[in-house]
């Protein structure tokens, strides 16, 4: 089948601002949306400019907005968006060329909400105990590939680019929610200002534009309340 | 740019930064091409082996057999012992850096079963597999990245090296593009660590990513080290068909069996003992075998992984993101529907030699290079031999990523920075130039795409003579053809068709390597598969390969070098059966 894709472009070097561009692809209806972008790259206009590496929605590098949805590149099928396209890179970062967002601060967001492991008894000499069920209660948050579908969605960041994000609070919520974390108090502090959960409106546009399903605004919520009653409430 | 470093690791999946944990006083930089958390060990799915015993006995001394049997004895088996052995701590140390294992009923970290991994010397399967859900690569990535930010590790990220820098006969330094700025840096290092990962996108169906072009393999290669073992290349059983992307082993670990256009589950026929559990190598010959038979599904090129009888609740507890990948990818539902598979390019088990503190060795005499150390994918120690076990590429990243940290942490202390060589940047200077300035009107998409058709056609899981050669006048062709691409970008700025210029001569290298370790290797051995030389052949090819770069594609020099064997007879090589 023969569709539309529409690219929102932008050069640094040869653009004074984005423009719209367009070109027609044949493309299966089983080839994934970034099949269609590398069949432009390779055979069309080699200039085009995105980000990609797994191809398969694990290593979260080809997030974009796709028909106005911040989807994967590599999870959307073409017999899914219709017989025009419209792609853009996702709102909420700067943009360094095409498809291609600055994620700096991104990342700097995540570490700022000390996302590791914070213990402070000796470890033991094999594996610390933790029960399936004690397990289970955090397990959503470790799905998260940090693509930043869910932050560039969200429309208090784009109102606020200092806030901290939804990413950022679902990668406390992974530690802050796992029984062999001693860190949890201190990132409950972190969080609980005006630039932590409290800038979330619970729009719940982060959920939909997860790619791993996870439900970020729930996780949020679970940290805005673990911040009212002074610690992770038990499962 | 200039600037200095005791220690730089290039790559930024599991060994790479399982190597930057070990350095805690030293001033190191991490140089990825991509985001540290975009690299290929998060892809991994099913697990990693460490005989822990947590759910029956075992021991590191069945797992090492499993190792050394499962490579067909082309495995150096002191490397093995220290990876069986040492897997065990490493495993813990994970846990201990908060890597969310799944977990035993009483709180332990939780093992399945996988291919190959036995009790007391092959009598059955054995649960050795540690593992989370089946995103274990992406558990020990993120797990990794997160102790990288608590150290404070300094991460150069989207540079991509374009050269290992070598005075008198030490490394000293790689120079490397910044993607976003296109500006040429000179990190000047005392010890340098590669942790590239592989190459399988040299074919067209690969489980592999974008990133994994044989990035290190190429530049070492063109520094005058050898390759080993090049033409040991897994082609792993179960890929989506066409599209190539894995549907872990985990899933017959589970239960999964595979089911061809008879409605046989044919494995049993073959390998009575281990089935569908059978190594990566066998299973993938197994395919091709049906397929070859015309027991292939409607006669097609590919067969059925079956997972329906594991139930529902199993299948999503178990399996989640595979079964996400067979819905998203074939719009089959695996609960009730088998799901269409065929081998896909995964993982090479050769690589740039090194010994077990993970130090590259440039010839057979096991002579390192000072300074210079690989570990991960892009190196061979060898413990995988001819054929890697499942889960064992995990198990190599975290033990030998760790040995090649805690031993550069001795020799920064010991030694000095050498000099760099004069003009460090020119030849990678010239290079980026000339493909800015090219007019010879090729595309470097077309000529990649060839190379994946050639190596699909010609360089898979059967091989034959006549094939080979064949291949490797096509790459001849290409390298040729190489030197007239010409870029549609003369930008600067975030440049991804330079930087996949430069991707496709790393891939270009790589396949010049494997074939030629293929055609010389007259026998059949692990996942080096001879139509025309079917028996394993340890007389004469009981020897690893090593390929030295020539001026162009005919003219590689191969060496070799003795497999180690220990004294012990459990280990001696035997017929290979399961």
């Amino acid at each position: 089948m023969n569709i539309l894709v529409r690219i929102k472009r932008y050069d640094p070097e040869r653009d004074a601002k984005p423009y719209w561009d367009e070109f027609r692809v044949d493309v299966e209806p089983i080839d994934r949306l970034l099949d269609t972008l590398n069949t432009i790259k390779w055979t069309m206009d080699g200039t085009l400019t995105y980000r990609r590496s797994c191809a398969h929605g694990v290593c979260g590098s080809d997030a974009m907005r796709i028909n106005g949805r911040n989807r994967l590149a590599c999870k959307v099928l073409m017999r899914d968006v219709g017989k025009k396209v419209t792609i853009e890179p996702m709102l909420g970062y700067s943009v360094i060329k095409d498809l291609v967002i600055d994620m700096d601060r991104f990342f700097d967001k995540y570490r700022s909400i000390k996302p590791y492991l914070i213990t402070h008894d000796n470890e033991p000499g094999t594996e610390r105990l933790q029960s399936p069920e004690q397990r289970a209660i955090y397990d959503e948050g470790t799905k998260c590939i940090l693509c930043g579908a869910c932050t560039g969605s969200c429309p208090s960041i784009w109102g606020n680019p200092d806030w901290v994000g939804p990413a950022s609070i679902v990668n406390a919520h992974r530690f802050i929610f796992d029984s062999r974390d001693q860190g949890g108090a201190e990132r409950l502090n972190l969080l609980s200002n005006k630039d932590g959960v409290w800038r979330c409106r619970t729009i719940f546009n982060c959920a939909d534009a997860c790619p791993r399903n996870i439900p970020v605004t729930d996780l949020i919520e679970q940290v805005k309340r673990a911040i009212v009653y002074g610690g992770p409430e038990e499962a | 740019m200039y600037q200095k470093f005791d220690v730089v690791i290039v790559g930024s999946g599991g060994a790479g930064l399982m190597a930057a944990m070990q350095l805690p006083n030293a001033s190191v930089a991490v140089l990825t091409k991509v985001y540290p958390t975009r690299s290929h060990t998060g892809a991994a799915q099913g697990g990693v082996a460490a005989a822990l015993g947590n759910q029956e006995e075992d021991h590191w001394k069945w797992h090492m057999y499993d190792t050394v049997k499962g490579g067909d004895y082309l495995v150096d088996q002191p490397a093995a012992e220290i990876l069986t052995r040492e897997a065990i701590d490493a495993v813990y140390e994970l846990e201990h850096r908060g890597l969310p294992f799944n977990r035993t009923e009483d709180g332990r970290i939780d093992q399945r079963r996988f291919g190959g991994h036995t009790r007391n010397y092959g009598e059955g399967p054995v649960r050795r597999s540690c593992y989370a859900a089946d995103r274990t690569g992406h558990m020990i990535l993120q797990t990794m990245y997160q102790n990288a930010i608590k150290n404070e590790v300094r991460f150069f990220n989207e540079f991509l090296v374009l050269d290992l820098l070598v005075n008198d006969g030490q490394a000293c330094g790689v120079v490397a593009l910044e993607i976003r700025t296109g500006e040429i840096h000179t990190f000047h290092a005392k010890a340098i660590l590669f942790a590239t990962g592989g190459y399988g996108r040299a074919w067209r169906v690969t489980s592999n990513a974008f990133a994994c072009m044989g990035d290190g393999m190429s530049i070492a290669y063109r520094r005058g080290v050898p390759l080993q073992d090049m033409e040991m290349y897994q082609f792993h059983p179960t890929g989506i068909y066409k599209v190539g992307v894995l549907l872990s082993e985990a899933a017959r670990g589970e239960g999964g069996k595979l089911l061809n256009g008879k409605g046989e589950y044919f494995m049993e026929r073959y390998m009575p003992t281990l089935k569908d559990l059978a190594p990566r190598d066998i299973v993938s010959r197994c395919i091709v075998q049906e397929i070859k038979d015309g027991n292939g599904v409607d006669g097609k090129d590919y067969v059925y992984l079956d997972v329906r009888h594991l139930g529902a609740e199993k299948i999503a507890e178990k399996l989640p993101d595979i079964t996400d990948f067979a819905r998203n990818y074939l719009g089959v539902e695996p609960i009730t529907e088998p799901v269409p598979i065929q081998p896909t390019a995964h993982y090479a088990m050769g690589g740039i030699p090194t010994d077990t503190d993970a130090r590259v060795v440039i010839d057979s005499q096991w002579t390192p290079m000072p300074g210079f150390y690989a570990a991960g994918e892009v190196a061979c120690v060898s413990v995988h031999g001819a054929n890697r076990l499942g889960t064992n590429s995990l198990v190599d990243l975290i033990v030998f990523g760790r040995r090649a940290g805690k031993h550069m942490a001795q020799f920064i202390q010991e030694n000095d920075f050498a000099p760099l060589p004069e003009h460090p940047e020119d030849a990678s200077r010239e290079y980026i130039d000339h493909l800015y300035s090219s007019t010879g009107g090729e595309s470097a998409a077309r000529i990649r795409s060839e190379l994946q058709n050639e190596m699909i056609d010609n360089v898979f899981v059967e091989r034959t003579d006549k094939g080979l050669r064949h291949a490797l006048d096509e790459i001849a062709g290409l390298q040729e053809a190489y030197q007239n691409v010409q870029l549609q970008d003369k930008g600067k700025t975030f440049n991804t068709e330079l930087v996949e210029a430069v991707e496709l001569r790393f891939l270009l290298d790589c396949s010049e390597a494997t074939i030629h370790g293929a055609l010389a290797r007259t026998e059949s051995r692990g996942a080096h598969f001879r139509l025309d030389y079917e028996k394993r052949d340890d007389v004469n090819w009981l020897k690893h390969t090593l390929a030295y770069r020539g001026t162009q594609a005919h003219d590689v020099r191969l060496d070799y070098k003795d497999v180690i064997l220990i004294e012990d007879p459990i280990f001696k090589p035997k017929e290979r059966k399961y």
